[in-house]
C-alpha cells in the first residue's frame, strides 16, 4: 500500500505492534518462568538487590511434581476432556440438526425460532447459574458429570447452530433436489450430500465449541463439588489456594498445564478457529 | 436461487420428473408435498419414501431435527428461567424450601449499599473496557491488516489471551499484582517511576483499575480478530483512490474505513458489552469482590450472596438484575439485524 519513509514506518507500524504482542504475551511467559523456578528465587520481595526476575539459572521441576502428584491434576484433565468432547459432541449435533432445519426446511415459526435460538445465545450463563444449580440438585445431576455435559450444550448448541445456519445457507439448494430425485430421503439426502459440504463449518463449530467448554468456569465451580469430579480450572483455582496461602509454583504449572492441551488444539485449526470466531460474530 | 432456474432443468435432463422437479423450486409447502406424493408414485426407488414416510413430510422433518435442541435448551435454559423468577419471589435458602415472599428480595437489594456498589460497578466496568477494548482492537486489527513477515504466526499468538482458559490467565495476572512479590513493581521500580510498592489488588480504585487492565488484556484480541476479518472485505482499491485524491491517512480511516466497517463494529461490541457486564470470573479470581466490597460485579455479588451464604433466593434476586440490560442489548441486536436484512 502507501509507504512511507523507512522510519516512519517502524514508529508507527513495528513499534506498536511489538508493543501489543508484548503486553498480550507477557503473562504466558510470566506462567511459564513461574513454572520452572525455585521456591527460593520465586519468594523475593520486589525491590531485592541482584534480582533478575525474567530468568532463572537454577531451573527445577519440583512445582511440577507437587501438581502432579499430591493433587488430582490428572483426573481433573481428565474430566475437562471427557466433557469437553463430550458437549462439543452434543452440541455439535444438536446444531447441525436444528442449523439444517432453521435454513433449509420450510415451515411455520421457522423465523421465530432461529431468533429465539440467537436469543439463548445471547443469555449469559452468570444470569442462570443459581437457579440452575437448583434444577441440576432436583434432576440428581449434582456433583456428576453430566451436569456439565448437559448444561454446556445451553451456550454451545445457539452458536453452532447459528454458525451452522450460515454456511447451509450458501450450499446451493439443487444439490439435495438432484439427490432426492435419485430417490434419497429427506434424511439421507441431509447426511450424505449436504452434510459433507458443510465440513468445514463443523469443524470450526466443534474447535470452537471445545475451547469453550475447556474454558467454562462458573458452572463447573457451582455444579461441582468434590475434588475427584472438578475440571481443570475449578480444581486449581480451589485446590492449589488453601486458605491465605497461595502456592504460585504449582498454580502457574498447573495454569500452563491445564492450557496446553486448548492450545495445541488451537494451534492445529487456527483457521477454522478465527472462522467460527469471525463466523459466530457475523452470523 | 436466481441461478438455480437457469441452471436446474440442465441438471435433471432425461429424467421423468422433470415437471415436478422445476415445481419443487416454489417455496411454498404444497408444492413440496405434492412432489413427494408425485415422486412415490413415479418412482420404483421410492422404497426409501414409504419406510420414512413421516420425516418425508418437511415440517414433521423439521420438528423431529429441532427436537434435541428444543429438549436441551427447554430443560436448561427455559426452566431454570422461570425457576429464577420464582425463587427470586420466595425465601428459599439452600436445602430449605421457601415460600412466597413477593417483591421483598428485591427490596432488601435494592436498599443494599453492596448491590449499588455492585450496580455502579458494572455500568463503569463495561462501559471504560468497552470503549478502550474498541479503540485499541481497531488499531491492532489495522496493523494486521497490512502485509509484513510472520503475519500469520503473529495472529495466532495474539489471540492467544482469548484461547487460554480465563481463570488460569487471570491467576498469572494475581501473581503480576501480587504485593509482595509483583514483577511490575520490580519494573516501574527499576525504571525509576515508583519509590514504593503499588498494591494493586489492595485499594479500591486500584483493585477496580486493575481488573479493567485485566479485562482489557483478554478482549482485545477478540475485537482485533473479529474488527480484522471485517476490514478484509473492505476493497484496498477504495482506499487506494483516495490516497491519491489526496485523503490523508486519518480521513481514510474516518470517511472509507468506519463506515464500513461499522456493521461489524456494532455485532462485535454488543456480543462483547453482554459478555463483560455479566463478567464474574476476573473478580472472582483477582479479588473476590473485596477489598471491603468494593469490586463486586451483579455476578460476584450474586455468588456471594446466592452461593456464599446460601441465600437462594436474594442470589437469584441478583443475577436476575441482570436481565433488563441484557433485554435491552437483545433487543437493539434483533432491530440492528432485522434493518440489515430488510435493507
Amino acid at each position: 500500500m502507501i509507504e512511507g519513509a523507512r522510519w516512519r514506518r517502524s514508529v508507527y507500524f513495528h513499534l506498536p505492534l511489538v508493543m501489543f504482542v508484548v503486553l498480550l504475551l507477557f503473562p504466558f511467559y510470566w506462567m511459564v518462568i513461574t513454572t520452572f523456578r525455585p521456591d527460593g528465587e520465586l519468594y523475593r520481595p520486589w525491590n531485592a538487590k541482584n534480582y533478575n526476575p525474567f530468568w532463572t539459572w537454577h531451573p527445577t521441576l519440583e512445582h511440577i511434581r507437587l501438581l502432579v502428584e499430591d493433587t488430582l491434576f490428572s483426573t481433573w484433565l481428565w474430566n475437562t476432556m471427557l466433557i469437553s468432547l463430550a458437549s462439543t459432541a452434543i452440541s455439535l449435533v444438536c446444531g447441525v440438526f436444528a442449523g439444517y432445519a432453521l435454513s433449509r426446511l420450510k415451515f411455520r415459526f421457522a423465523g421465530s425460532l432461529g431468533t429465539g435460538i440467537f436469543v439463548t445465545y445471547l443469555v449469559p450463563q452468570t444470569l442462570l447459574f443459581i437457579p440452575l444449580a437448583d434444577v441440576i440438585r432436583n434432576f440428581q445431576l449434582g456433583d456428576t458429570p453430566w451436569s456439565l455435559i448437559l448444561t454446556y450444550p445451553t451456550f454451545l448448541i445457539p452458536f453452532s447452530t447459528w454458525l451452522m445456519m450460515g454456511y447451509f445457507k450458501a450450499i446451493p439448494k439443487e444439490l439435495e433436489e438432484c439427490a432426492r430425485i435419485d430417490g434419497a430421503s429427506r434424511w439421507q439426502a441431509m447426511i450424505y450430500i449436504i452434510l459433507p459440504v458443510a465440513v468445514p463449518g463443523i469443524l470450526s463449530a466443534g474447535i470452537f465449541a471445545f475451547t469453550l467448554s475447556w474454558n467454562e468456569f462458573i458452572y463447573a465451580l457451582v455444579f461441582l463439588s468434590s475434588s475427584a469430579q472438578k475440571t481443570i480450572p475449578v480444581g486449581v483455582v480451589s485446590e492449589l489456594v488453601r486458605g491465605d496461602v497461595f502456592y504460585w509454583g504449582s498454580l502457574m504449572a498447573g495454569a500452563l498445564l491445564g492450557s496446553i492441551p486448548v492450545a495445541v488444539v488451537y494451534s492445529f485449526f487456527v483457521e477454522h478457529y478465527v472462522a467460527g470466531l469471525t463466523g459466530s460474530v457475523k452470523g | 436461487m436466481r441461478i438455480a432456474t437457469t441452471r436446474a432443468p440442465r441438471l435433471r435432463l432425461g429424467r421423468a420428473l422433470l415437471n415436478q422437479g422445476a415445481k419443487s423450486e416454489e417455496p411454498d409447502m404444497a408444492s413440496a408435498t405434492t412432489t413427494t406424493t408425485m415422486m412415490r408414485s413415479a418412482m420404483p426407488a421410492g422404497r426409501v419414501h414409504q419406510k420414512a414416510g413421516l420425516l418425508e413430510d418437511e415440517r414433521w422433518f423439521a420438528a423431529a431435527l429441532l427436537l434435541p435442541t428444543a429438549v436441551l435448551l427447554g430443560l436448561f435454559i427455559a426452566y431454570p428461567f422461570f425457576q429464577g423468577i420464582w425463587l427470586a419471589l420466595t425465601d428459599t435458602r439452600v436445602g430449605v424450601p421457601g415460600n412466597f415472599v413477593g417483591l421483598k428480595n428485591f427490596e432488601k437489594v435494592w436498599n443494599d449499599s453492596i448491590f449499588r456498589t455492585a450496580v455502579w460497578n458494572t455500568c463503569w466496568y463495561t462501559f471504560i473496557t468497552t470503549i478502550v477494548k474498541l479503540v485499541l482492537g481497531l488499531w491492532l486489527a489495522q496493523l494486521l491488516n497490512r502485509h509484513f513477515k510472520g503475519k500469520a504466526w503473529v495472529r495466532a499468538f495474539i489471540l492467544l489471551p482469548f484461547i487460554i482458559p480465563t481463570v488460569l490467565s487471570t491467576f498469572a495476572w494475581k501473581w503480576m499484582f501480587d504485593p509482595t512479590f509483583s514483577v511490575l513493581n520490580w519494573l516501574f521500580w527499576q525504571m525509576g517511576f515508583i519509590t514504593k510498592r503499588i498494591n494493586w489488588l489492595g485499594e479500591p480504585d486500584l483493585a477496580f483499575f486493575s481488573i479493567i487492565v485485566v479485562n482489557i488484556w483478554r478482549g482485545v484480541p477478540f475485537y482485533a480478530i473479529s474488527l480484522l476479518a471485517g476490514l478484509q472485505t473492505i476493497s484496498p482499491e477504495l482506499q487506494e483512490a483516495a490516497a491519491i485524491d489526496g485523503a490523508n491517512a486519518w480521513q481514510r480511516f474516518l470517511h472509507i474505513t468506519w463506515p464500513l466497517l461499522l456493521p461489524v463494529t456494532m455485532v462485535v461490541t454488543l456480543f462483547s458489552v453482554i459478555q463483560t457486564f455479566a463478567d464474574f470470573q476476573l473478580v472472582y479470581v483477582l479479588t473476590g469482590g473485596g477489598p471491603a466490597n468494593a469490586t463486586h460485579l451483579f455476578a460476584t455479588y450474586a455468588y456471594q450472596i446466592g452461593v456464599g451464604t446460601g441465600l437462594l433466593s436474594e442470589g437469584a434476586a441478583i443475577s436476575l438484575a441482570i436481565f433488563p440490560v441484557l433485554f435491552i442489548v437483545v433487543l437493539l441486536q434483533l432491530l440492528y439485524i432485522r434493518r440489515v436484512e430488510t435493507r
